[in-house]
This record gives C-alpha cells, structure tokens and sequence, in this order.
C-alpha cells in the first residue's frame, strides 16, 4: 500500500469513527423516522375523531338558510331559538351549534358554540359550515352545476412546450424543487461537516506537533491529499445515507410520495449534482486547509470558516423569492460565484433550465477556483503548517508567502 | 560516508539571521549533541535538515543525498512538543507511523513489542493514548521515532519530563543505536546527557557555532590549570596557588601561569599532608556554555 493510500484509509477511518460524524450521519434518518412516526399518529387521531358523527345546530335569524344539510358525517339540524340550541348542545343531542344573525349578509359574521375549549375552530367544521352557507345562499339561484364550480372553483394544470411546440420533456414540477432542494441543503450540510472535520483534524495536528512527525514521513501534497480525498469519501457516504433516507421517508410519507411520482430526475441533472458536489467539496476543503494553516487555533479557523459556510446557505435563504422571480440576473450571479454556484445552480436545475453558457460559466468558475485553492492551500499548508500558537494577521501571511 | 553534511547553510527571517554559516559533520555511528540556549537556530537547523523549510543558502547532504521523499523513511524525528492520535492504541499509533515510514506490519509489531517491553510500556500496548500520561506519552512517541530502524534520529528533548528509570532506558536505547552504526542529533538543554552519551557536541548562539567538536576534547581544551583536592589534613598557603575554592569538603587551586598540577601535588607530600583525591578540573559543559554564552553577551 503507497503512503496516499495509508494515509487516505487512516483518514477515512478516524473521520466516520468520530461522534460527531455518526450523530450528524444518523440525526437526519433518525428524525425522518420520528417524523413519519409523528405523521402516522395524527393520521390516525384524525381518523379516529373523523369516524365520530358531527352534528352541528343552527340558528337562521336572517332567514336564507332553509336547507338543512347532510354530508358524510356532518349533519345540520335547524332549531328555533338560541335557548333550544343550547339545551341540546348540554344534553349531548349535537356537538355544537351556530347563530345565524339578521345581519349575516352585511357583516358575513357567524356565532358559533361548542363546549370544546379551541384556540381556532378546527378545519374541518370551517368547511362544512362554508359548505353549508354556500349551498344555502345560492340553491335555487343558480344552476346545480354551476353550484359545484362556486364552492369548488378549479384546478391549474399546466403544461410545458417547447421551442417546436412540443410538449417538453422537462416539465417544472414541485417533485423536482423538493428533490433538489433536500439535495442542495444535504450538500451544503456536508461541506460544512467536511470543512468542520478538516479544520478540526488539522488543527489537532498542528497543536500537538504530530504535523511535524507526519511531515517527517509524507510529502506535504500526500498529506493534504490524503486528508482531503478521506474526509470527502466520508462526506459522500453521508449524503449517499441522507439520500437513501430522504427516498425511504418519502415512500412512507403518503402526500410526499404523491409528489414524489411527478419526479423527473434526468442523467445530466445526476452527473452534474456529483461534478458539483465534488467542485463544492474540493474548493470547502482548501479554504478550510488555507484557514487551518494561517490561523493559531482550530477554534479561530472555525470562527472564520462561518464566512463561507454562511454564504453558501444564501441560496437556501432566498429559494421562496427565487421560486416567485426566477428570471432575475440575481440568479445568474450567484450561480457563477464559486461559493454559492453548486447550491444555486442544481435549485434552478431543479426548477427549469439552465442556459448553457450559464452553466459553462458557473463549472468554469468553480474550476479554475478549486485550482487556485488547492494550489495556495498548499503553500500555505507548507509554510504555516509548522507555526504553532502564533497569530500571523495579514501581514504576517503577506511575508510569509514571500519568504517562501 | 558522513551521515549529515552541512555547508555554509544560512536562514534568515525578515531582519532576523536564524542561521548564520553554519557547517558541520555526523558520522555513522556517532551521536552529535546540539546544544545552545532557545533562539540559538537549534530548530531552524532541524527544520532545515528534515526539509520542513529551505534554507537561502548552503548544502545539505544527508547519507550522501539531497534531503528529499525517498530519505524520510531512513529518518527518525522526535519532536520537542509532543502529541499523539488520542482516540488510536498505543499500538496502532505504532504500527501506522511506521507503516507512513515503509515497514510492513509483522515487522513493525514485532519491533514495537519489543521496544515497548524494553521501555516498560507493554502493559499498556492496547490502552488507548488518551489514557497515557504525559511521560508515557513521550515515550510512545520515542519509539514511535525509533520503531523503523532509521539510520538518521533526530531527538529533541527526548529526557524531558521522564523518570530517572525511563531516562535510563532511553538513553540505553540511543546508545545502542550508536553501537549499531546509526547516527543520532540530539538536541538538549542536559548538558549532562551530551556529556554522558555523545561523542560530538555543537554549541550555537544566534545561529553562528560557538563551538564544535569531540566532546572530551573540548573539555580538555578548556580546562583552566585548576586541581581538585581532598586532604586528611590542613592545607596551607601553597607557593604558585593563584585563588583557592571550597568545595564540597574538597578545595579547588586555581594555579598561576607557570605553575604545574605536579609541583603543586609533590608540594603537598612534602608537607606530609594524607591526599584522598587530586584531580586536574576538567570543565563541564555546562561551565563551557555558560562562559561562551556569557562571554559573546
């Protein structure tokens, strides 16, 4: 076995050993599955107090609502006064009961009593009672056709053409966004728990002066390489669980998986997710490296590494207004921009199309900034790596670079 | 074929000269003490030697060779501040160090266990490093240094912060290794211990060397024409006794210029005086680099 090899596989053992990367690996399959757990549980409260008859009273004061309804289990019977309402109500014979005052049609206001202590009245019962006033208001007045399109109005189903007129093959839908944007947040998390990891790793090197003793042994590029590609391999293999979750929770999740079915995840989309993940990675990775050189602790290289782990949540932050203005040149920037480009551009992969000279410029941007990264980290790395405890400032990096 | 040669090698930082002309040889099987108080260019020329840095001038050959990746696993490099993996064994902290220098696992294991019985530490071969104390510690990392049979080690501070029992078993250790051809750079502050083991010693002072050379030569060369003397008896005024120095129930005779040990000691049996000890002072080291380091301030 070559020493990258060694050095590599050592890595990648510590790294996937370490509390924090198995309780950072496992927190989100492990609150996905409460979450189903917890989704199961309402469903079938909700189930259970559906299966009860709800029979609601009312009183028309205003004198429209002269149709009583029933409708599955929801049942309205009329009384007479307030007072015989109520004494129902108290006497179990209805769960609770509605004051249609005279003024109703100015006001649109609706008295109702129940012996339930609600914060707001339940879902439900608002719609049953909409139904209610809606059927009565207008029964007799309008077609029964055109009644169902009142209290249903419509649906929106929209189709994607192409230039030829087609229908597309890549048609928008909240499948592709909800895919994307688990992916793009599990990325950011990843180079963030890398990053963590490498500043963390190195800055124990450095402290204790083991850099010296692995220095005496490998090369500085076997040495970097090693720590980087380890902790990068680990990185994958959380996103690859993450993943592997995420579709496991969504099968189970009833109204996910309708969405879930409308997913168009095409090859491109796929290899251009890995390419980015790995630009992503590399460039999160020699920023940390640069950091862990120049700075005299690990806590003050992660105090500054918050610079770039903040900036890549930007397009996170900023994906409701993305979806209601997608065409803004706002977009465009923050996908050529090397630290928000891998986020940015698998959303708006996600979402629609890419032109492709945007999309030349974003990898093109992220390459030549990984190049240049790697390349500094290592003379950083080589030069700063041995200066223990000592704050160098800007000046100090200035004259060190120089004097290498 | 010197095992380290260094040539008119020369450091600087910004305004500072961290190493100023420095030139010296390690033979095989010789252990050259590096000596000097902090900021003399102890370490630079360490860093120097191992690569970590490039100098602005000067050669550097080690076992004949430009220092590069192919030497490293023919080094040995204890650092002075030590740390190790903390959530490793002491065994596997071992055997992946040495595996980074090119030695296969069986053979790594089997040396290992072997200087881990010597040093005393094989009881705690599978304990992890986060339960070894700071002595422990070092001495991990000592064999850590040594597990891969180097030719060249460089020790820095290796005693520091051991017991008088461990001390012992490294310093035998470091000595068997000379006896086995290999050289050894040992950077200390215990004078004693160059005195003890090294066969040459380096003394440096704001980078430039204050002295080089064969251990008990050098202190041969400076001694003052003083002797040591324990008598049953009064010693009286002697002719030719410049200054006179108890100590510890003996007195040192600092002699004038002409004056010789062996017409002080026919002196003193001519006045029927018993002599339990006569010595011709020989300096330590300690002596040696107190009066240089004083004399170039």
């Amino acid at each position: 076995m070559n020493k990258l090899t060694l050095l590599l596989k050592h890595e990648f053992v510590q790294a996937i050993k370490k509390p924090a990367y198995i309780i950072t690996t496992l927190f989100i399959p492990v609150a996905m599955l409460f979450s189903v757990g917890v989704i199961k549980l309402v469903e079938i409260l909700n189930d259970a107090n559906a299966k009860e008859a709800l029979v609601i009273g009312y009183v028309d004061q205003a004198g429209f609502a002269s149709q009583p309804m029933e409708e599955g289990l929801t049942r309205f019977v009329p009384y007479n006064s307030p007072q015989q309402a109520k004494a129902a109500l108290v006497t179990d014979e209805i769960s609770e009961y509605l004051i249609i005052p005279e003024d109703f049609l100015e006001t649109g206001i609706v008295a109702r009593f129940t012996l339930e202590k609600e914060l707001f009245t339940p879902l439900a019962t608002t719609q049953a009672i909409k139904s209610f006033l809606d059927l009565n208001l207008i029964q007799d007045r309008i077609p029964p056709e055109t009644i169902t399109r009142i209290i249903s109005p419509f649906q929106i189903e929209v189709t994607r053409l192409d230039k030829d007129g087609e229908i597309s093959d890549n048609q928008a839908n909240l499948g592709n966004i909800l895919i994307t944007g688990v992916y793009a947040f599990l990325l950011t998390m990843t180079f963030q728990t890398a990053s963590g990891a490498l500043i963390s790793g190195l800055g124990e090197e450095k402290e204790s002066r083991l850099i010296e003793v692995l220095y005496s042994s490998v090369s500085v590029r076997q040495l970097m390489v090693g720590k980087i590609l380890a902790l990068g391999v680990a990185g994958l293999l959380q996103v690859v669980i993450w993943l592997v979750s995420a579709v496991l929770y969504l099968r189970f999740d009833a109204a996910s998986a309708g969405i879930l079915s409308q997913v168009q995840i095409s090859g491109s989309f796929v290899a251009l997710a890995v390419v980015y993940y790995l630009l992503g990675y590399l460039l999160f990775a020699a920023m940390s490296v640069t950091l862990g050189g120049i700075t005299s602790s690990a806590s003050e290289a992660h105090n500054f590494s918050m610079i770039y782990n903040l900036t890549c949540y930007v397009p996170i932050w900023l994906i409701s207004v993305y979806i209601n203005f997608p065409n803004s040149p706002a977009w465009v920037a923050l996908s050529i921009f090397p630290i928000t480009a891998p986020i940015q551009t698998l959303i708006r992969l996600g979402v629609g199309d890419v032109p492709a000279w945007q999309l030349g410029a974003s990898l093109g941007a992220m390459a030549l900034s990984v190049v240049g990264a790697i390349w500094f980290a290592e003379k950083v790395f080589r030069i700063f790596m041995l200066m223990t405890g000592k704050r160098l400032g800007l000046k100090g990096v200035i004259q060190g670079l120089r004097e290498a | 074929m010197n095992t380290v040669e260094i040539k008119n090698l020369v450091k600087t930082y910004g305004d500072t000269v961290a190493v100023d002309d420095l030139s010296f040889a390690l033979k095989q099987g010789e252990i050259l003490g590096l000596i000097g108080p902090n900021g003399a260019g102890k370490s630079s020329t360490i860093k120097i030697l191992l690569d970590f840095m490039r100098p602005d001038s000067g050669e550097v050959r080690i076992l004949g060779q430009k220092m590069g990746e192919a030497l490293k696993d023919r080094i040995g490099y204890l650092p002075e501040e030590r740390g190790l993996y903390k959530r490793l064994t002491v065994i596997e902290l071992i055997l992946y160090l040495a595996s980074l220098k090119g030695m296969g696992r069986n053979e790594a294991e089997e040396r290992a266990d072997r200087l881990l019985q010597r040093t005393g530490m094989y009881e705690y071969r599978d304990k992890k490093n986060k339960e070894m104390s700071k002595g422990m510690g070092q001495l991990i990392q000592f064999i850590v240094t040594v597990v891969h049979d180097p030719d060249l080690i460089i020790l820095d501070e290796p005693f520091s912060g051991l017991d008088p029992v461990r001390t012992a078993a490294v310093q035998a250790i470091i000595s068997d290794l000379r006896d086995r051809g290999k050289s050894v750079i040992l950077c200390t502050h215990q004078m004693d211990k160059v005195e003890e083991i090294c066969n040459r010693v380096l003394m440096m002072h704001q980078g430039r060397t204050l002295l080089y050379g064969d251990v008990l030569e050098t202190r041969k060369q400076f001694r003052r024409n003083t002797v040591r003397v324990a008598a049953g008896g009064e010693i009286g005024d002697l002719p030719g006794v410049l200054e006179r120095r108890p100590q510890n129930g003996a007195v040192e005779l600092v002699l004038a210029p002409g004056s010789s040990p062996q017409a002080i000691l026919d002196r003193l049996r001519e006045d029927g005086i018993e002599i339990q000890h006569f010595e011709i002072v020989t300096p330590q080291l300690r002596d040696i680099f107190l009066e240089l380091v004083g004399g170039e301030k």
